[in-house]
């Protein structure tokens, strides 16, 4: 297992983009046969967006890629497959109701006259499956019956069991025990031997230093460095993920800081959200970061009422007695609403006109004994369109032709006219251009500045700290730090997002 | 963008969205008028007339049922319980009349309101919820009556036999629903509801708007419907046990050649009102030229199916054109 196996495979300059978002720009990247490379960076960084167009599930806008020094475009996975290259993705792609063999040998099932042969199907997936340590599970039990880590396996297994040149693990060990992470990480080692070239992405950078070989750390789309594994430290590594630019704040209000509006205390809501006590003030922006899957759209769905909580209490505007929430009805009545992340699956109605979507949550407002007054809810319309400048031909065009960032604002003039005092923004710039970005940002100032308290999850670091008042972080689920403007630096924040993958904490820790 | 084009704009949807349906009406009157002998004849509308109301006023529960995307099979049986309950009462137990058609439109809420309780407590589809309800309901209905038909002989005479305008009372019963349903769903946040349940129901949960509610009150409304179309249905065919059978897919076929979206969120009452005048002047134009069943039956699902793929196209034109679907 060393860096000087031959060179499988070679891209030069990709480029992708999706809408006003540069994902990639000019990527190089170099995998050897039998070798570990492992990428890294943030949230968006692009390390998704570089493996999916490897695998051939999306094509680059720019740029080429050579196969074993042939030219490779691959237009579809299949393709992809085909040549050889297997991507085990964090969304899995099994079947629940098919068998761990069938899954594995989906593509192949071995047969005659069209009927399946199980007994020599279910020897073949025994073998495949004792080599990722899952000799204890029987390939004819139903996938949808295996726990998440289980699952990952199967699939990893079925990656394997193929003509496999390279394999690419996207965050494979998220939901896996250490055991099973242990039998992960001997399969990854029998591939390399057998000359397979591993692209190995993960968030666990005391697994990348122990089984990579080459580090590519990529930062807005862009390559930073490529480097060998040994001898980089951590520290190395997150110093390079982050840029150490802040961009100044965006603008100060005076006094963040009012009453106190929302207090967890304790929260615990499935098995992403431990143990969260934290405190939102009116007329305050908190910042809300983490990691993909640390708990943040888990938590604002838990205070929401959307989400069942496990254990701990919410306490509303200074009250000492915890307010039950247990459905988004409740808790729009108690003011609370939550822009979701999804907006045009969970937030609008896109065939919908502008006003619809505007008056929804809030129709007695526009209606007497149960009937709608069209012209009151028209000038209601009207009256937010102007106010947020929200571009569109009127109140009545259908939600689902405008733009992002307008529709985006649709759904901040809902929760506006239903006057809720907690708003909670899930990524509320997610594929929105820059320029409707600050008007966001300045949006969410706006509210704050009217005494409204606001709390704002971001993936994207730049934006809390130019927004926010205080940000917060979670890793694992659980609160790590929790800064003040003065104190923001993105490396600290950085740190306390990956702390829970360094050292599992029990207890949180304030900076 | 000022009021009148607005004003203009909603004028021209509004034609759009009824227009097509009457030309393909006037079209079908005209087909038989020319192939069918004395086709236009105070008779054969009069036996249209009399053969709409019951399935209008069913029609218009099951356009809001799959407005919310839902789907409603139990309607035929519905109205043969609630029927026969009603001939039972008023014939064999000689129950005064008011207290017979309410326990005829109990029924018919209860039927409703079971299917809706069902599908909203324990989130079943209502596919599955309505298809148990077809066979329950329609067992009680040969229970209650010992499956014989109970004979009203002159008992609902006064539905059958007073007329307005020139109109029977059903006829004009069915017409007032089919106005107030569509307004109900034009102009009213219970219409709002129905449609943003049909479309989104998750987003309107988390708008924080309980959807369950409103779809107990749509299938208990369905439910409601039936019982007062089968007082009509009744007053002409005798609390007959089979009564209603296979109404509801023609009911749904009226429905769906009106336009109504079967993946909810889309709809109107008046289209669907169209939708079966197109199936009973199909129906009795076809008899009219000697069509047999299978002919009949042939053509009549033929038209479904091209209403269907004419609506995906109309659909898409008026999405391209920007207005609202």
């Amino acid at each position: 297992m060393t860096e000087s196996g031959y060179i499988l495979f070679e891209a030069r300059g990709l480029s992708k983009s999706f809408g006003p978002v540069q994902a990639l720009s000019a990527v190089d990247l170099v995998l050897r046969s039998g070798t570990v490379h492992a990428l890294v960076g943030e949230n968006g960084a692009g390390k998704s967006s570089l493996s999916k167009i490897i695998a051939g599930i999306q094509p680059p806008d720019a740029g080429q890629m050579q196969l074993e020094g042939q030219s490779f475009a691959p237009s579809n996975r299949r393709q992809a497959e085909h040549a050889g290259i297997r991507m085990v993705m964090q969304e899995l792609n099994l079947i629940d109701n098919l068998s761990v063999a069938e899954n594995i040998f989906l593509d192949q099932l071995p047969s005659r006259f069209g009927f399946v042969r199980y007994p020599t199907l279910n020897r073949s997936a025994r073998e495949v499956m004792s080599r990722v340590g899952l000799e204890e599970i029987s390939p004819s039990a139903a996938v949808g019956s295996l726990g998440v880590g289980t699952r990952q396996m199967v699939e990893i297994a079925a990656g394997l069991s193929r003509n496999c040149r390279i394999l690419i693990l996207d965050e494979p060990t998220a939901s896996l025990a250490d055991r099973e992470a242990g039998l992960l990480f001997r399969q990854i080692h029998q591939a390399c031997q057998r000359g397979v070239a591993v692209v190995y992405i993960s968030h666990r950078i005391d697994e990348i230093l122990r089984i990579a070989d080459e580090v590519t750390i990529l930062r807005d789309g862009r390559v930073v460095s490529t480097q060998l594994a040994r001898g980089l430290t951590a520290d190395e590594i997150i110093r390079s993920m982050v840029g150490r630019d802040l961009p100044p704040r965006q603008q100060t209000r005076s006094a963040a800081g009012g009453a106190v509006a929302l207090r967890l205390d304790c929260l615990c809501a499935g098995p992403k959200v431990r143990d969260v006590s934290m405190e939102l003030h009116r007329g305050e922006i908190l910042g809300l970061a983490g990691l993909m899957g640390s708990g943040r759209t888990e938590l604002a769905r838990a205070i929401f009422g959307a989400d069942p909580i496990d254990s701990g209490s919410i306490y509303l505007y200074g009250s000492d007695r915890p307010e039950r929430i247990r459905s988004p009805r409740q808790a729009v009545r108690n003011g609370i609403a939550l822009l979701t992340e999804d907006r045009k699956q969970q937030g609008l109605f896109l065939p919908q006109s502008i006003r619809y979507n505007i008056s929804l949550p809030r129709l007695d407002s526009c209606s007497r004994l149960g009937v709608i007054n069209s012209a009151r809810e028209q000038s209601i319309g009207e009256q937010y369109i102007e106010s947020l400048s929200i571009r569109c031909s009127g109140p009545d065009q259908p939600v689902g032709q405008l733009s992002g960032g307008n529709q985006q604002k649709v759904v901040i003039a809902k929760w506006l006219l239903r006057d809720c005092e907690i708003l909670i923004f899930d990524e509320p710039t997610r594929g929105i251009d820059v320029g409707a970005k600050f008007e966001i940002y300045r949006l969410l100032s706006d509210l704050a500045s009217r005494g409204k308290a606001v709390l704002f999850i971001s993936s994207d670091l730049k934006e809390l700290t130019a927004v926010c008042d205080r940000i917060a972080v979670l890793s694992a689920g659980r609160l790590t730090a929790t800064f003040t403007a003065q104190d923001y630096s993105e490396q600290a924040i950085t740190e306390a997002a990956f702390r829970e993958h360094l050292n599992p904490s029990s207890g949180e820790v304030r900076s | 963008m000022t009021k009148s084009t607005t004003f203009v704009s909603r004028l021209t949807g509004l034609l759009a969205d009824y227009l097509g349906m009457a030309v393909a009406l006037v079209i079908l009157l005209l087909v038989f008028g020319r192939i069918a002998d004395n086709f236009y004849s105070w008779d054969t509308f009069r036996n249209i007339a009399d053969q709409v109301p019951d399935i209008t006023i069913i029609a218009v529960g099951m356009t809001f049922v799959l407005i919310i995307a839902g789907i409603d099979l139990s309607v035929g049986s519905i109205l043969a319980l609630s029927g026969a309950v009603l001939g039972v009462t008023l014939v064999q137990l000689h129950w005064p009349l008011p207290l017979a058609m309410a326990s005829c439109l109990g029924v018919g809420l209860l039927c409703g309101l079971l299917n809706g309780g069902l599908v909203v407590a324990w989130g079943l589809p209502s596919f599955i919820v309505t298809l148990g309800m077809l066979e329950i309901a329609r067992g009680a209905t040969y229970l209650v009556t010992s499956s014989r038909t109970v004979y009203l002989f002159d008992g609902l005479n006064w539905v059958t036999d007073y007329s307005f305008l020139g109109l029977s009372v059903p006829f004009v019963l069915a017409i007032a629903v089919v106005l107030l349903a569509q307004l109900v769903l034009s102009f009213t946040v219970f219409g709002r509801y129905m449609i943003a349940i049909g479309t989104n129901e998750q987003a309107l949960r988390l708008s924080g708007i309980s959807p369950g509610r409103i779809k107990l009150a749509v299938f208990v409304l369905s439910g409601l419907l039936c019982a007062v179309a089968s007082i009509i249905h009744t007053a002409h065919y005798q609390a007959n046990p089979n009564n209603g059978q296979g109404l509801e897919l023609q009911a749904i076929a009226a429905v769906v050649i009106g336009g109504t979206s079967l993946m909810g969120g889309r709809g109107s009452v008046i289209n669907t009102f169209f939708g079966v005048l197109i199936i009973k002047v199909l129906e009795t134009g076809l008899a009219q030229v000697g069509a047999q069943e299978p002919t009949k039956r042939l053509i009549t699902g033929l038209v479904i199916v091209a209403a269907v793929i004419l609506d995906y196209y109309r659909h898409r034109l008026r999405k391209s054109s920007g207005l609202p679907g």
